[in-house]
């Protein structure tokens, strides 16, 4: 659930304008697809691009809705945000990301678990890995050689489990 | 054959063993997760989509239905003991439920609000068995327009009608139908938006979406909050039986709040909360003694738990008959009947009704499991709510990236699930609401199908969509529910729809 946040009053708020121009630039990217694409309306008159122009002139709208409550300065800012466990977390991600196909499902997951618990402020990585790497292979034995999800291995699955 | 014999027929498919353990599995994990807070059955749904491609869809699906009911039983538990709703659809059960609790009196709390479940679980899930029949005859004479008119209705009040503010609700609901448009068009099959990347041709996965805004968007926003006082847990001090008196204060609003939930749950309306709260506010009226709300009044307990369960069951109604979702967890339930290659809708009573009476049979013996689950094991389930919060996420993060990799192992869909993460974090951080994406992603292309499908009919002529009654008024109605809240919030009445704001369930 999220909370409702109170925050001072802001005038005019910067976010807003941000989020107006993220909103407008995926506007533009539909507009310009909806145009590009050969209109194929047949009976309908309504081809694949119809929805993209729509959709991408409705973006274009909220977006300039977003520049006048900016502009308005609303109340209720953003909750306060600590950005280094975010960073924790997000890091943590990357590399699972990054190291999935070279070390397998179980040491890239065990990273992930590892930063996470960082994140949330658990930072004695000689105990938080081992536990992620082990929960890891446990989930990686469950499922990927009971339940049949294929799972990405690495040399440590491939040790433990076989090829 | 009657609505009983096809019940009676559902019961013996409920009945196998095998299905048996499937719904036991589903309410297990269902209570498990309403009890935790951070996931809610929408996420769990969503996880487990990939793990059971390989099972049998009518076991998979009541397994789902188990975690959706189990979900509305556990979150009382935390609203009640925590004072953290699990879900959304509890927050009222917090008001009183809390200071029950407080008071020492958090056993009767905890027994009201699931035999409360209970009752209503059963009669909604029975409501739901003998309106289905005459829902679908309706539905059968529904064409492209009708259907493009409820999905507009269904839109806008997931979106619109709640909520702070219509503009971040519509915002939330269009960044969505934009997700919805990449991939390959399903009608004249030419790729959209996916800017030859190869993966991008299939489309946003509703599974990865899901996960990413809630699992990992939920996880960055609350380490962001930083390091927060301990929360208490109410320990649940005496006997967790009610006495005589408190079963006198508790039946009547059991069944006015499954009389409140059931409808409200039954109309393209949004989600559980907004029952959840009416029920509330009538119980405080019709009270004997309404200066005890507030302070732990057992009927402010028992109605909304009650209310909350029959809404539960009534989102199943336009669900199965009409193939709309009208909450994030009926969204991810509809992805769950598409991987199996059903759509829900009128054509599904009559192609498999062996599966859907089995499901709607297997939700009446869910709702016993649910019982026995909840009121002899409570003590079971309030230990989960001792679980240190870097080991909780650390392993909520490692099941979501889980389901995401055994579906499909490519680094393109990770960075998705880090996108949408992202996306989902700053989402929270300004307050826009998330099941407006999720249902946008899902229910646009059928929108966008209807709508041209309509089109294709009347051969491009655009007031064929309100060329009938029933879809003139329908659309209508999606207008009138944009509108008002507008005006209502212009003229300084928005707290009372803010605070009904459906969030993830």
């Amino acid at each position: 659930m999220i909370p409702v946040y109170q925050g001072k009053e802001r005038r005019p708020n910067g976010a807003a304008f941000i989020i107006a121009g993220l909103l407008a630039a995926l506007g533009a990217l539909l507009l310009w697809q909806g145009f590009a694409l050969p209109d194929k309306g047949g009976y309908a008159g309504l081809g694949s691009g119809g929805l993209p122009k729509f959709i991408g002139a409705g973006l274009l709208i909220l977006s300039l809705c977003h520049i006048y409550t900016g502009l308005k300065g609303q109340r209720g800012g953003p909750a306060p945000v600590q950005v280094v466990p975010v960073l924790w977390i997000t890091a943590g991600l990357l590399l699972q990301l990054l190291l999935l196909r070279p070390m397998g499902f179980a040491v890239a997951s065990g990273l992930l678990f590892a930063f996470t618990a960082a994140g949330f402020g658990k930072r004695r990585f000689h105990m938080t890995l081992p536990i992620g790497v082990a929960l890891a292979l446990a989930i990686y034995g469950v499922f990927d050689q009971i339940l049949k999800l294929k799972l990405p291995a690495g040399l440590l699955e491939t040790l433990i489990f076989g090829g | 054959m009657t609505t009983f014999d096809f019940l009676l027929q559902g019961l013996a498919v409920a009945m196998d063993p095998m299905i048996l353990f499937y719904a036991l599995i589903g309410v297990t994990l269902g209570t498990a997760v309403g009890v935790l807070p951070g996931i809610g059955p929408a996420l769990t749904v969503a996880l487990l989509l990939p793990v059971t491609y390989g099972l049998d869809p009518a076991g998979s699906l009541i397994m789902f239905a188990g975690i959706y009911y189990g979900g509305m039983y556990g979150g009382s538990t935390t609203s009640i003991l925590l004072n953290t709703p699990g879900e959304s659809a509890s927050i009222v059960t917090a008001l009183e439920g809390n200071k029950m609790a407080r008071a020492g009196r958090g056993g009767p709390a905890l027994a009201t609000a699931a035999i409360g479940s209970f009752v209503a679980g059963l009669l909604a899930t029975l409501a739901l068995a003998f309106l289905a029949p005459y829902v679908v005859k309706l539905a059968l004479i529904f064409g492209p327009r009708e259907y493009f008119a409820l999905m507009m209705l269904a839109f806008v009040t997931v979106s619109a009608a709640f909520g702070d503010s219509t503009l971040k609700g519509l915002t939330s609901l269009f960044v969505g139908l934009a997700l919805a448009l990449v991939g390959i068009d399903q009608l004249t099959g030419q790729a959209r938006l996916s800017f030859g990347v190869p993966e991008l041709l299939d489309g946003v996965e509703v599974t990865t979406l899901a996960v990413a805004l809630f699992a990992i968007g939920e996880a960055l926003f609350v380490a962001s909050q930083g390091h927060m006082a301990p929360e208490t847990v109410e320990a649940v001090k005496g006997s967790v039986w009610m006495t005589r008196a408190d079963w006198a204060r508790s039946w009547k609003p059991w069944l006015r709040g499954t009389a409140i939930g059931f409808p409200i749950g039954a109309m393209p309306a949004g989600g559980a909360e907004i029952g959840t709260l009416l029920s509330y506010a009538t119980e405080k009226r019709l009270a004997k003694n309404p200066e005890e709300f507030g302070h732990g009044a057992i009927e402010g307990v028992a109605g909304p738990e009650a209310a909350n369960n029959a809404s539960a069951a009534g989102t199943l109604v336009p669900l199965l008959t009409l193939g709309l979702p009208t909450s994030a967890t009926a969204a991810i339930l509809l992805a769950g009947f598409q991987q199996f290659g059903l759509q829900p809708g009128p054509m599904l009573f009559a192609t498999s009704p062996q599966l859907v009476w089995g499901l709607i049979a297997s939700l009446l013996i869910a709702n016993v499991m649910l019982l026995v689950l909840n009121l002899p094991m409570i003590r079971l389930w309030v230990k989960l709510l001792t679980i240190p919060k870097p080991w909780l996420y650390a392993g909520i993060l490692l099941f979501a990236t889980l389901g995401t990799i055994g579906m499909n192992p490519s680094p393109v869909e990770l960075a998705m699930l880090l996108i949408f993460g992202s996306m989902g974090f700053a989402m929270r951080v300004y307050g826009f609401p998330i099941a407006p994406v999720v249902v946008g992603l899902i229910l646009g292309p059928m929108a966008e199908q209807q709508l041209r499908r309509a089109l294709s009919i009347s051969q491009g002529d655009w007031f064929t969509l309100i060329s009938t009654p029933v879809a003139a008024g329908i659309l209508f109605a999606a207008a009138l529910a944009l509108i008002v809240p507008m005006i209502m919030r212009l003229r300084g009445k928005g707290a009372v729809l803010a605070q009904i704001a459906g969030d993830e369930d």
